[in-house]
């Protein structure tokens, strides 16, 4: 049987967190906001509208492409790509195609330690949106998403699985999120993840001579459920000697397939050209420094797992802190009150417990998270005098279940220890009261 | 009176010294559109005095204006010249008409164009051709024919016309006005249709220099919604309007002056060159040898940008789908699609970008040597309606002296220099001069026009 190599490249959209839209002054945030209350004329396309260029999205994309180690573009501009659809309000979408911000870049994955490639990374504007179904005669359109800041990342086609491509959208959205300039929620749309799919037979000199796009995934799960479907999909067809159709495909959430949207035979010819209205983008030699060092300052996924790992904090829990952006920065928060004594005796790995198992509560302040968890690993000090007295009474309450002891049923004892410890609500661990009780009774 | 025949300096004391009142002066040039408008078709939309600040110290208290129906104006309506916009009402107010406003000029009209500013007779605008005040049997130029139109015949004290490869000089040359291409970036496109981004600069229309120059003075300067216009200073235009630059010299670029040139119009520059040389005003021989390829790369460049811009009237939400674009705009938007289509982008777009930078640095070097230039606006004066409709390329060329500027994104005023001997139509000649040296060709104007004793008035109404 022929083995086929899956040869797979990401197109990551990320919406970026800035307070106003990418080429005017109206709010960025649109989440939950009702429809068109959110637009002026440059987003709304109206004639004789200019659009000016946010400053704020142009040097975050400069900082993820720095914390994704690629080349910076010191003199970039925009572009205008042309297509006709109704949520594009100019017939043109404001982008970059000949001068990415950012080239050339990579990302390695804390799990498999693979190295993914970054082909660029360029900014541009985000659409409107077509609400269908109100009505059976329209469909609608809302603005208010039209103009928010959209930064691509676009992968070389160099990854191998399914698990790779969601390991890698997953470190993405965590690298995006420590930067502070995306929420990336793939549920929110916030984060949106293209997936470009092809098999290279073993006559294949270099890629393959089709590709498919898959659009519509919106979590990680659904990436690598369309990736292995488009997979399976495709070695079939490859197996029957024919090539599969160079297309688009949209994920289908209820039972886990792609189906045809459109053939790429048709694709649009989009007549990039210079956006003229923008001059353009010249990053001098004091701005990238400036922007080199905010990157170093900003703790990223992988040095924030490297100095979890080396507190000495179990590899698979400062996996989970990583993760989570938000225990992990609480977490070493919390080392900072702790003594020298604390840090070197193992505490923090005990920190990380209660904090990962939930046994304190991480919406307590940081000193009182502290305080409570002193206290929990601190060994009662235990008062003997009192136990001894607890000890003498329950001898003379449980005759029965001490001559049995005695007598060689060892197990008779924890009654005692439990009567012990009802009479004295709990004060007393378990264990001492045993090794004291057998004492006693020997 | 005719208050049409005043400077704007004139009506202006007129209404500081309460000679005359605001509405009166509105009333007149509003009765002057009833007038002449019906024949001329200068004006697409007239307007109702507007509530301005009632401050007697603002530089255009009272002053009515017209304005390029290019130009947005919220609550007014806006065609562009096309009826693709033919019921549109703006949201907003230009920048420019925003600036005029807080000055205190009210605007009376909207001034008929080509539509999309796309023709050089106003023949192409589909609200009819505006007709030349001087002989209706004739064109007024274009695009902003209308603009210049109203001007002369004093339906308005000013216009503001939107130049992309001529729009305001040719019309100027044909109808007798003052009119300014600014040097791209002075003053703020936002809110002016686009034509061609790259090449459109707004400017003003007048009577004389000095009303130009009052005019400038207000509109140019930064913008933050036009990330293209410029930051720097700008300067006091009718502060030093009077100046005379010593040791001043104008070159005379040897390809305006060759056989495209009609006889008519070259006689009367060489006598404005002689005016010129009577002041002692030295003149050199100067060659622009690329002219012949501006034409070229405009035709590319501005009809790639053209077909860009009209993209968004795709009938979602402006009404009137593309059908209903004009043979001129459909023209231009498949000349557009052309130039930037997929294996023919380098052959045309980038080769006419090449272009452009030679043409730019052609005028660098000529600029070390002259301090301003002087050629004819037009190399004919204006000519007959449906003329030149049906050939395109005719009609393309009218614009071959005054893109070049465009081009190179160099000022330059057009100014009437007389009637010409066997048509008795207005004739105009142009100054260029560098980047941003409005200040140093107003002057040199302003010399010209005192020389002369004053621009040709209109006096057939």
């Amino acid at each position: 049987m022929t083995i086929y190599t899956p040869i797979i490249g990401l197109e990551t959209h990320i919406e970026l967190a800035t307070q106003t839209k990418m080429f005017c002054r109206c709010p960025a945030e649109y989440f939950n906001a009702p429809p068109n209350t959110s637009v002026c004329p440059v987003c709304l396309g109206l004639p004789g509208a200019m659009p000016v260029a946010n400053a704020q999205a142009i040097e975050w994309t400069i900082l993820l492409g720095l914390a994704l180690n690629c080349t910076i573009t010191t003199r970039s501009f925009f572009e205008r790509k042309h297509y006709f659809y109704p949520d594009l309000p100019k017939g043109y979408q404001i982008s970059q195609y000949q001068s990415p911000l950012c080239e050339n870049g990579s990302l390695t994955l804390p799990e498999s330690n693979v190295t993914i490639p970054i082909r660029r990374i360029h900014l541009e504007e985000d659409t409107g949106k077509l609400l269908h179904g109100s009505s059976k005669n329209n469909s609608l359109i809302d603005f208010n998403r039209s103009g928010v800041p959209l930064v691509e990342v676009v992968t070389e086609p160099a990854i191998s699985d399914s698990r790779i491509a969601a390991e890698y959208l997953q470190t993405l959205q965590k690298y995006v999120q420590y930067l502070g300039i995306s929420d990336a929620d793939m549920e929110k749309g916030s984060m949106r993840c293209e997936p470009n799919i092809s098999l290279k037979s073993p006559s294949d000199k270099g890629l393959p001579q089709y590709k498919v796009e898959v659009k519509n995934i919106n979590s990680f799960k659904f990436v690598r459920k369309a990736i292995d479907f488009e997979l399976k999909r495709q070695t079939s067809i490859l197996q029957k000697n024919e090539i599969p159709l160079q297309e688009t495909r949209r994920y289908m959430e209820a039972n886990g397939s792609t189906a045809s949207m459109r053939q790429k035979e048709e694709a649009h010819d989009y007549r990039y050209m210079p956006e003229p209205d923008i001059p353009p983008v010249v990053i001098n030699q004091d701005q990238f420094n400036s922007l080199k060092k905010r990157v170093e300052t900003v703790e990223l996924p992988n040095k924030r797992l490297k100095t979890l790992v080396n507190m000495q904090i179990k590899r698979e829990d400062a996996l989970l802190l990583v993760d989570d952006k938000y225990l992990g920065d609480f977490l070493l928060e919390i080392v900072q009150l702790c003594t020298k004594e604390e840090k070197q005796s193992g505490f923090i790995q005990k920190l990380v417990n209660y904090l990962v198992n939930k046994k304190i509560s991480h919406t307590l302040s940081k000193h009182e998270f502290y305080a409570k968890a002193k206290t929990l690993s601190k060994p009662v000090e235990t008062d003997m005098a009192s136990l001894k007295n607890y000890i003498a009474n329950a001898i003379e309450n449980n005759k029965v279940a001490v001559s049995d002891y005695k007598l060689g049923s060892l197990n008779a004892i924890n009654a005692i220890v439990g009567s012990i410890m009802k009479e004295s609500k709990g004060s007393f661990q378990a264990k001492i009261v045993l090794d004291e009780l057998k004492k006693v009774l020997r | 009176m005719k208050l049409h025949h005043l400077s704007i300096a004139q009506l202006r004391m007129m209404l500081l010294k309460k000679q005359i009142s605001k509405k009166e002066v509105f009333k007149y040039f509003q009765s002057r559109i009833q007038k002449l408008n019906p024949t001329v078709n200068a004006i697409l939309t007239e307007t109702e005095e507007t509530e301005t600040m009632d401050d007697v110290t603002l530089p255009l208290y009272g002053i009515p204006f017209s304005m390029k129906d290019t130009y947005l104006t919220k609550g007014i309506r806006t065609t562009a010249g096309s009826r693709i916009l033919k019921d549109y009402i703006p949201q907003y107010d230009a920048t420019v008409y925003t600036k005029l406003k807080n000055s205190g000029a009210i605007l009376i009209g909207k001034s008929n164009c080509d539509a999309w500013g796309h023709g050089s007779s106003t023949e192409n605008s589909d609200f009819g051709p505006v007709k030349n005040p001087w002989n209706n049997a004739y064109v007024a130029g274009g695009s902003s024919g209308g603009s210049a139109a109203s001007v002369i015949s004093g339906m308005s004290m000013f216009d503001i016309g939107e130049d992309t490869g001529g729009s305001i000089r040719l019309p100027s040359s044909f109808c007798s006005t003052v009119g300014l291409k600014v040097s791209y970036g002075l003053t703020s496109r936002y809110g002016c249709i686009a034509y061609a981004s790259s090449l459109d600069t707004v400017g003003p229309i007048g009577k004389s220099v000095e009303d130009v120059a009052i005019i400038l003075e207000i509109i140019a300067g930064n913008d933050l919604l036009d990330a293209t216009s410029v930051r720097h200073k700008i300067p006091k235009y009718t502060r030093t309007l009077r100046d005379k630059k010593n040791g001043l010299v104008i070159g005379l670029p040897k390809e305006y002056f060759k056989n495209s040139l009609t006889p008519s119009v070259a006689k009367k520059i060489q006598e404005t060159i002689a005016v010129y040389k009577e002041m002692g005003i030295a003149f050199k021989e100067v060659s622009l040898s690329l002219t012949d390829y501006a034409i070229a790369a405009y035709y590319l460049l501005a009809t790639s940008e053209a077909s860009s811009n009209l993209a968004r009237y795709d009938s979602v939400r402006f009404g009137n789908d593309r059908s209903v674009f004009g043979e001129e705009a459909k023209r231009r938007m498949m000349l557009g699609a052309f130039t930037l289509s997929a294996g023919y982008y380098d052959a045309y777009y980038i080769k006419a970008t090449k272009i452009r930078s030679l043409i730019k640095q052609e005028f660098d070097t000529v600029f070390k040597e002259v301090d301003l230039l002087l050629a004819p606006t037009s190399p004919t004066p204006a000519f007959k309606l449906g003329e030149k409709i049906n050939d395109p390329l005719q009609m393309y060329l009218s614009d071959i002296f005054t893109i070049p500027t465009n081009i190179a994104g160099i000022p330059a005023l057009s100014v009437p220099c007389g009637l010409s001997e066997d048509t008795k139509l207005p004739v105009g000649f142009q100054l260029l001069g560098p980047a941003f040296s409005e200040e140093l060709i107003l002057q040199t104007a302003y010399r010209y026009e005192n020389a002369v004793g004053g621009f040709l008035k209109f006096n057939a109404a």
